[in-house]
């Protein structure tokens, strides 16, 4: 029996080795020894210590091992800083960042007067870099969808924010990695008017004047004029001496929108530029620490992940596919339970680990174009904010809604996206939003997978007769920009004119909405959805067409008939035991009478024989 | 009291094999209710645990009693007969509240009553197939695409579910008709112990 326990707690721990070695690097610490070499990169650095959590833990449950892990992940953390100490800091710092520095370019002595110089200094040594980045969606603007042929890209689509680029190109290009995009008569083929520094600025002080085409000033600005506000112009000479990869803030710039100034649409919220475990576990400043383009890797200069050709679509193609998507790094068997992985084919990672969105900043969920113009008892415009300092009102630009912690809406995706671009005809509905970009899919299509979705609803001017969204004229010094007459009709004459498209001159607004995929802001494992958030009658798939979930779904019909049956079965049983019990009982009382009357007439022939014997 | 004698029914394994099997199917039962959304109890995610984990049981069992009852000849006690099936009947729907005995006499080479037969061979030709080939397609639904299915889980869910409903309703009967033995314990102490106590003399008292 003593061998055979042995034999069996052998079994278990061999078992238990298996198991934890597949999983998790720290949940089997005290098997020891094994995992350290699995531990990712940024965990390692802790071996000494496994010795010491092997004594006495065996009988510990697993719900410590959590604990342990957290405990073990913390104390790496702080020696991995005793470690950059002083002496390590030292040690580091005999290594350059870099292969070149910058300081000791000739060409980067010299002072630069314009953007422009600054490029054509740095192409003598990156010879290629502007030939790459004339290709690049951050200068063209413009992208040929392969599979649905829309051609597509900022300058040929609208939005429900700040609605479209023609005719408001000089403010625009304030988000343009090139100098000089005024109108529609840019050159994207020249070379020198690539801007290197908007993204690779590692000082933070370069800026570009708004309205300047995407030209930084050259000289002490007023903007917007009469405003007070004094842009300086940035030491270019000394921003091109520390360039650097690009970061949070250089993309923030652009894909942040902030909660008081929300003039650009980026969905995304500079909650990313120091997002703590919580709201962010890839990009959390105490941890991983990602900068963008850690996932975003920018081959060429063609920066991956772009939402015009999103990867909805199932194993076979995100497998080949780019390193802005989970898969690239965690592989399809990610989840030690085998039905979770189960689930990948058809559920988007997201969907359950970003439970809730806005998780660390307020995300503005609506814009409505058609408040706008409101001004003051003295004809001024007026901006109004709610308690948290929020954007809520704009004389120039309309109402906003704003949401924290939100839950998402889920879609099916198939990773095809159709817009409405400039110009195309829209069927406005009082009863539905127009939907400016359909993420397609559905159920029964098996590249779709069920995705989280932020959906921005807006409301914005359109051509009452021609049934087009307008393009509108909003930013310049012209009679015409909206934000200087608040005059709609010849703001939508000039941005209709300038993009190209007809206007009958009759406008109104129309309500639509916008699908944005979540990708950004996966929270930590412990708080990914539970099985029962989509596992029950009205749970967060409620609404979720198509396919058959174990616990949403049943037949009605089917449970109806299946409980009448066993109500049917119980009742005849009780029924049956009752009638069985009530014969019993009758018999037993028919019985005792009869006992009864046979004794009483035993009693009555012995009383009778009595008498006669008396 | 009148003279009894123990008569041998049930074997080791058969007894083992009931209520093991009885264990795991109400296992399954209140499990799989909650998996089907009718109720909280564990929570979606240990309540499909559970399930899988006991239903992969029940497969396991279920293959060692095919094989027990092949190699004893023990699946010949299934075997359908309508031979006094009309006895049976009459004694459960007038007999028995009558007091009579029961018609049929367990014995260990005959332990199943005509009606018992088509019951049980209905349970194992019917919804014990159903339940375990529909709920082995449900577990491996990820794999249907290499055995050439489709489509989504409907019709096996649902098929799933009535399996279950009938086999609700055959626990409730089942338990029940246990209590109709000669004593209303002497069914549960046979499948417990293995022996009957018959009487040896023609005792007409029944509970």
């Amino acid at each position: 029996m003593d061998n055979l326990q042995r034999f069996l707690l052998l079994g278990i721990l061999l078992l238990a080795l298996l198991v934890g070695g597949a999983g998790r690097p720290h949940a089997t610490a005290h098997s020891g020894g094994a995992e350290p070499a699995e531990a990712p990169v940024w965990q390692q650095g802790e071996d000494h210590e496994d010795g010491e959590e092997e004594d006495g833990e065996e009988e510990d449950g697993e719900e410590e091992d959590g604990e342990e892990e957290e405990d073990e992940e913390e104390a790496a953390h702080e020696r991995e800083d005793e470690e950059r100490g002083p002496g390590g800091a030292e040690a580091e710092d005999e290594i350059p960042e870099s292969t070149a520095d910058h300081h000791k370019f000739e060409v980067l002595q010299q002072p630069f007067a314009s953007g422009p110089e600054v490029t054509r200094a740095c192409l003598t040594c990156h010879t290629n870099a502007s030939a790459q980045m004339i290709h690049a969606l951050h200068w063209t603007w413009e992208f040929a969808h392969p599979d649905t042929g829309q051609l597509l890209g900022k300058r040929h689509l609208i939005n429900n924010s700040a609605l479209a680029v023609p005719s408001n190109e000089a403010a625009c290009a304030t988000c343009h990695a090139g100098y000089g995009y005024r109108d529609g008569s840019f050159d994207f083929a020249a070379e020198e008017q690539v801007d290197c520094l908007v993204c690779h600025d590692t000082t933070g002080t370069y800026a570009k004047l708004p309205q300047n085409a995407g030209q930084p000033a050259t000289e002490a600005t007023e903007f917007p004029p009469g405003s007070g506000t004094i842009w300086e112009p940035p030491n270019l000479q000394e921003i091109a001496r520390e360039v650097g990869p690009t970061s949070r803030q250089t993309c923030g710039a652009c894909h942040f929108s902030d909660t008081r100034n929300p003039g650009h649409h980026g969905k995304l919220s500079p909650e990313l530029l120091e997002p703590d475990h919580e709201v962010d576990v890839h990009m959390d400043v105490e941890e991983r620490n990602f900068s963008c383009g850690h996932c975003h890797i920018a081959p060429k200069h063609q920066v991956e992940g772009s939402r015009y050709q999103p990867i909805g679509q199932s194993e076979e193609r995100f497998r080949h596919h780019t390193q802005a998507a989970c898969v690239a790094c965690h592989g399809l068997q990610v989840h030690k339970e085998s039905k979770l992985n189960d689930h990948i084919d058809r559920i988007a990672c997201v969907t359950c680990h970003i439970p809730r969105f806005a998780r660390g900043e307020a995300a503005m969920m609506s814009w409505d174009w058609s408040q706008a113009g409101q001004t003051d008892a003295e004809g001024l415009p007026v901006s109004r904010f709610d308690d948290e300092g929020r954007i809520i009102y704009d004389t120039r630009r309309g109402a906003f809604t704003w949401d924290e912690n939100v839950i998402p809406e889920y879609i099916w995706f198939n990773g095809v996206i159709s817009y409405t671009t400039i110009g195309d005809t829209i069927n406005p509905d009082p009863s539905a939003p127009v939907v400016i970009n359909r993420l397609e899919g559905r159920y029964e299509d098996e590249q779709a997978r069920i995705w989280p979705v932020r959906v921005f609803r807006g409301v914005q001017p359109y051509d009452r007769e021609r049934n087009t969204l307008a393009v509108v004229h909003l930013e310049g010094q012209d009679e015409s920009a909206y934000w200087r007459s608040l005059d709609w009709d010849a703001a939508i004459a000039a941005g209709m004119e300038e993009a190209g498209i007809p206007y009958s001159g009759e406008y109104g607004f129309v309500s639509t909405e916008m699908y944005w995929l979540l990708n950004h802001g996966v929270a930590p494992a412990e708080h990914a959805l539970h099985c029962g958030a989509c596992h029950s009658r009205n749970g967060r798939l409620a609404n979720l067409p198509g396919g058959y979930i174990p616990g949403r779904d049943r037949s009605l019909a089917l449970d109806m008939i299946g409980w009448l049956l066993v109500a049917v079965s119980l009742v005849g049983v009780i029924g049956h035991g009752s009638l069985r019990f009530a014969a019993h009982r009758q018999r037993q009382a028919s019985e005792k009478r009869q006992r009864q009357a046979a004794r009483r007439k035993t009693q009555e022939e012995s009383q009778q024989q009595q008498k006669k014997e008396q | 009291m009148r003279k009894k004698q123990k008569v041998w029914i049930y074997a080791r394994f058969e007894r083992f094999w009931h209520w093991a099997q009885a264990a795991l199917i109400i296992v399954l039962g209140v499990t799989g209710f909650e998996v089907h959304g009718t109720y909280r109890l564990f929570g979606f995610a240990a309540a499909s645990d559970i399930h899988r984990v006991a239903a992969l049981m029940l497969v396991i069992l279920a293959i060692f009693s095919m094989f027990w009852h092949f190699t004893t000849g023990e699946w010949k006690q299934y075997l359908p007969t309508t031979e006094n099936l009309n006895v049976v009947f009459r004694f459960y729907t007038k007999g028995i509240f009558r007091g009579e005995p029961h018609p049929f006499e367990k014995t260990r080479l005959s332990k199943l009553n005509p009606l018992q037969r088509f019951t049980y061979l209905g349970f194992k030709l019917l919804i014990f197939p159903v339940l375990a080939t529909t709920g082995l397609l449900y577990l491996f639904y990820n794999m249907w695409p290499r055995i050439g299915l489709s489509g989504p889980l409907t019709v096996v869910a649902l098929l799933h579910t009535a399996g279950a409903f009938l086999l609700v309703v055959f626990f409730v009967v089942h338990v029940y008709m246990t209590t109709t033995g000669r004593t209303p314990t002497a069914n549960l102490k046979a499948m417990v112990t293995g022996y009957e106590e018959v009487p040896v003399t023609n005792d007409t008292r029944h509970g």
